[in-house]
């Protein structure tokens, strides 16, 4: 058989195209919007596979960068009028910016002093907001459902936003692909195994951290856009949600961290595990000590997950799970 | 000269490491830097390369002042070393160790060039057929070859071996001594931390001797070796050793 | 009857191997030093005898008894003890403190008041420094607290590894008078050293390594005299 070149980038970029049309196919609205979580998750879990899984820097507080875009788009949208896409663009440059700026300081932090502080960076934000009445305060913004008039009526609106959704995430997969295949990501690969020989070869890395980050940073930025827009208000509690920061992680580490599929199967592991969870009257209440638990078992027992793996198991594999 | 090193003093609280070292190398040399365990040599190398800034003195690279500038700009000057630890970058393979020292080096190639480098040296250093093996699944005598051949494919001017040769048998050794010299064939200058003697005699062009952080011998190997003061170095003074038997006697 | 007998002991690093047929044997109240050159497998040995490399091939027995497969925690609770390279002491805890852990072994800790007078005896710069948190005293006092906690242990051997490691010539003197004190009282000691002189000058017994296997060996005084002691170390 002749070789197919990229297998790697096709096999995923088939698997969730092919599982995004399934809405569009059968055209029922409570599976678009089940997907709809589980496509925003796949995004933002492969963005934190960027500084987490390529460079080893485990950013608990990655959600931040999700708030930060979400609230300064939706500040667009619904108090200056905006249309989606500049506002999406918004989205993911105020989340860049932020990863940008953090990158001359937390960056410099090393292990779990890094961890922590992103938490305090979330935190820290999660209270500024709070204290800005410009975006509405503890209260947060709402957004008129007349907004909605301008994308022909509120059914075309959430169709757009998942047909957003699904654009965004495809180009999320193939930027980390191309991250990794990139002397850029053999550069954050490098910093990630050891970073003071890393840079002893020449890697740059207080410059090569902080691009990850930034990168990273950009898609769940323009995502937290799309998924208030989609709400119609925000408010401080559900944009800088811890909660969902760390099981973004047990996401990662579930598929495989420091893969381009590893994210995507986690994700959606992950969310149908929740999604049974949540039916369950037990185990609704305990879900972060669920999530925490198989976080524990993962990196006790595969910690190169699911895709890590079986990669591990021959040169075949590795050739066509990226 | 492709390094001058001037006065380098190198403190850490009040232990000073490194006191008042000055030398020359001449490019194309082999030079040896030995003295006993303790002495001060690999802390000399992390001043050089800038793993930290001296506390006081200078150093000069190809006419270049580099003192206190991080590694990766040592690197990108054309500055290399290995570590007395080797530091395999694990979950990569060995190939892609190389290829990080290729594109990262001096030529700051891209993934194309950086990779046909790669090649050649992984075949110089004689690594080639472990290409695609992970890197944490090499035995210490590759893993000290996979650290000479990410230094090499950076292409540098000046290498900084570190002790490359501990924990090789026999054999081992020898057939990194012919590496060595090929290296220095290939232009590359060379200074080598070494405590296998026969080795660095034979192999260095001159030697220098560090002992509790002073330079106290500079020379040929034949001079070196028969320099008194290098001697008790090694063996310790022989007076404090009289001083001790006196102590005990009385 | 030797108090401690290694026979032919062969191991090393994973698939790397350091010591091959090495044979010594310390006699009970002697002062007894390895030397050798960097590299020689001293360190590798002390650590073999210790438990903490288990040795490929060969046995190590002390008084009497197959002690090759014991557990370093094992071999300090029957009173085989070292005080490492590096000293590797509790830097954030006071010198008093540090004595304390020295302890350990049960029949320590019985005489742990007794154990410490006796030290602050030897040691009187010790005593001077009671509270002093040990990370900032000078690396001579360092190297003596390493081997006071050594001997807080109550040791049937006490290894000490490189004593003069880093250590200016000076600091050297007194550590290597305490050790000779210690002798005197009764202490079997094994000293890997790489100051040949001052090791064979403090020692009674001699062993000269070289390539992971003895070389050499005798009473100090006659090896001190050895052309070889010198080809060992510098190869010429």
């Amino acid at each position: 058989m002749k070789r197919i070149r990229l297998p790697g980038l096709w096999i995923t970029l088939i698997l969730v195209i092919g599982v995004g049309v399934i809405p569009a196919i059968n055209g029922s609205a409570s599976l678009r919007e089940s997907m709809f979580t589980i496509l925003m998750s796949v995004a933002l879990a492969s963005s934190l596979n960027i500084i987490l899984g390529y460079t080893g820097y485990v950013s608990f507080g990655h959600i931040v960068f999700f708030g930060v875009g979400g609230y300064l788009g939706f500040y667009a949208i619904s108090q200056l009028g905006w249309n989606i896409l500049p506002a999406m663009l918004v989205g993911g440059l105020s989340a860049g910016i932020l990863a940008f700026l953090l990158g001359a300081t937390v960056l410099r932090l090393r292990g779990a002093y890094f961890a922590l502080a992103t938490i305090g960076i979330n935190e820290a934000m999660r209270a500024l907001v709070i204290n800005i009445p410009l975006l509405g305060g503890p209260v947060g913004m709402e957004m008129h459902f007349s907004e909605y008039k301008k994308y022909g009526g509120p059914m075309q609106a959430l169709w757009m936003v998942y047909w957003g959704v699904l654009i965004v995430t495809v180009v999320t997969i193939i930027v980390s692909y191309y991250v990794k295949k990139s002397k850029f990501g053999l550069g954050l690969m490098a910093i990630r195994e050891d970073e003071d020989a890393a840079e002893v070869m020449g890697v740059v890395a207080p410059r090569a951290k902080t691009w990850a980050y930034v990168l990273s940073a950009i898609f769940p930025g323009i995502i937290g856009v799309l998924f208030f827009f989609k709400n119609g208000n925000i408010e401080p509690g559900d944009a800088f949600r811890l909660q969902f920061s760390i099981e973004l992680i047990v996401m990662v580490m579930l598929g495989g961290a420091g893969t381009v599929l590893g994210p995507v199967i986690g994700s959606g592991l992950y969310q149908q595990l929740r999604k049974a969870l949540l039916t369950s009257p037990i185990f609704k209440n305990i879900q972060l000590a669920v999530a925490g638990f198989l976080l524990l078992l993962i990196i006790l027992f595969i910690p190169a997950g699911a895709v890590g793996w079986l990669r591990a198991k021959s040169v075949k594999l590795r050739r066509v799970l990226e | 000269m492709i390094l001058q090193v001037q006065h380098v003093t190198k403190r850490f609280g009040g232990l000073t490491a490194v006191n008042d070292v000055t030398f020359d190398l001449p490019k194309g040399q082999i030079l040896g830097l030995i003295g006993p365990n303790g002495a001060g040599k690999t802390t000399l190398f992390n001043c050089i390369n800038g793993v930290y800034p001296p506390t006081e003195g200078k150093v000069i690279f190809n006419g270049k002042d580099i003192t206190g500038s991080p590694t990766y700009k040592a690197a990108a000057l054309g500055l290399s070393r290995t570590h007395q630890i080797v530091r395999p970058l694990n979950e990569l393979s060995v190939e892609q160790n190389v290829v990080v020292g290729a594109c990262y080096g001096r030529e700051k190639l891209g993934l194309r060039k950086a990779t046909a480098v790669a090649d050649e040296v992984m075949e110089f250093v004689g690594i080639r057929e472990r290409a695609d093996q992970l890197a944490s699944s090499l035995n210490v005598a590759q893993k000290k070859r996979l650290e000479m051949a990410r230094a090499l494919a950076a292409r540098p001017y000046l290498l900084l071996l570190d002790e490359v040769l501990a924990g090789l048998n026999t054999a081992e050794v020898s057939s990194m001594l012919d590496t060595i010299r090929n290296i220095r064939e290939q232009g590359v200058t060379i200074i080598m931390i070494e405590h296998i003697m026969h080795a660095v005699m034979s192999l260095s062009d001159r030697i220098i001797v560090l002992n509790y952080g002073e330079l106290i011998a500079e020379g040929t190997p034949d001079e070196v070796s028969q320099n008194p003061e290098v001697i008790e170095a090694y063996l310790g003074d022989p007076e404090l050793a009289a001083q001790l038997l006196e102590e005990e006697r009385a | 009857m030797a108090l401690l007998e290694v026979h032919d002991v062969n191991s090393g690093y994973g698939e790397l191997q350091i010591l091959w047929d090495a044979s010594m044997g310390l006699e009970p109240g002697q002062l007894t030093t390895l030397v050798g050159s960097n590299g020689s497998g001293k360190t590798t040995l002390l650590r073999t005898i210790m438990g903490q490399i288990k040795p490929w091939s060969g046995s190590v027995i002390f008084d009497g008894e197959d002690v090759s497969k014991l557990p370093p925690y094992v071999k300090a609770d029957i009173g085989l003890i070292m005080v490492p390279e590096g000293r590797q002491l509790f830097s954030s805890m006071t010198v008093r403190e540090n004595l304390e852990m020295g302890a350990t072994p049960k029949r320590a800790r019985a005489h742990m008041a007794q154990n410490l007078e006796k030290i602050f005896t030897i040691f009187p710069r010790l005593r001077e420094r009671a509270n002093q948190k040990a990370g900032t005293m000078s690396g001579g006092e360092q190297q003596m607290l390493a081997v006071a906690r050594g001997i807080m242990s109550e040791p049937k051997i006490l290894m000490v590894d490189e004593l003069s490691l880093g250590l200016a010539p000076v600091l050297t003197l007194d550590l290597f008078m305490a050790l000779r004190k210690l002798r005197n009282e009764g202490l079997t000691i094994l000293l890997v050293e790489q100051n040949v002189r001052m090791a064979l000058k403090v020692s009674d017994y001699a062993y000269v390594f070289n390539e992971g296997k003895v070389d050499l060996s005798g009473p100090s005084s006659e090896v001190e005299n050895n052309e070889e002691v010198r080809r060992a170390y510098l190869g010429i």
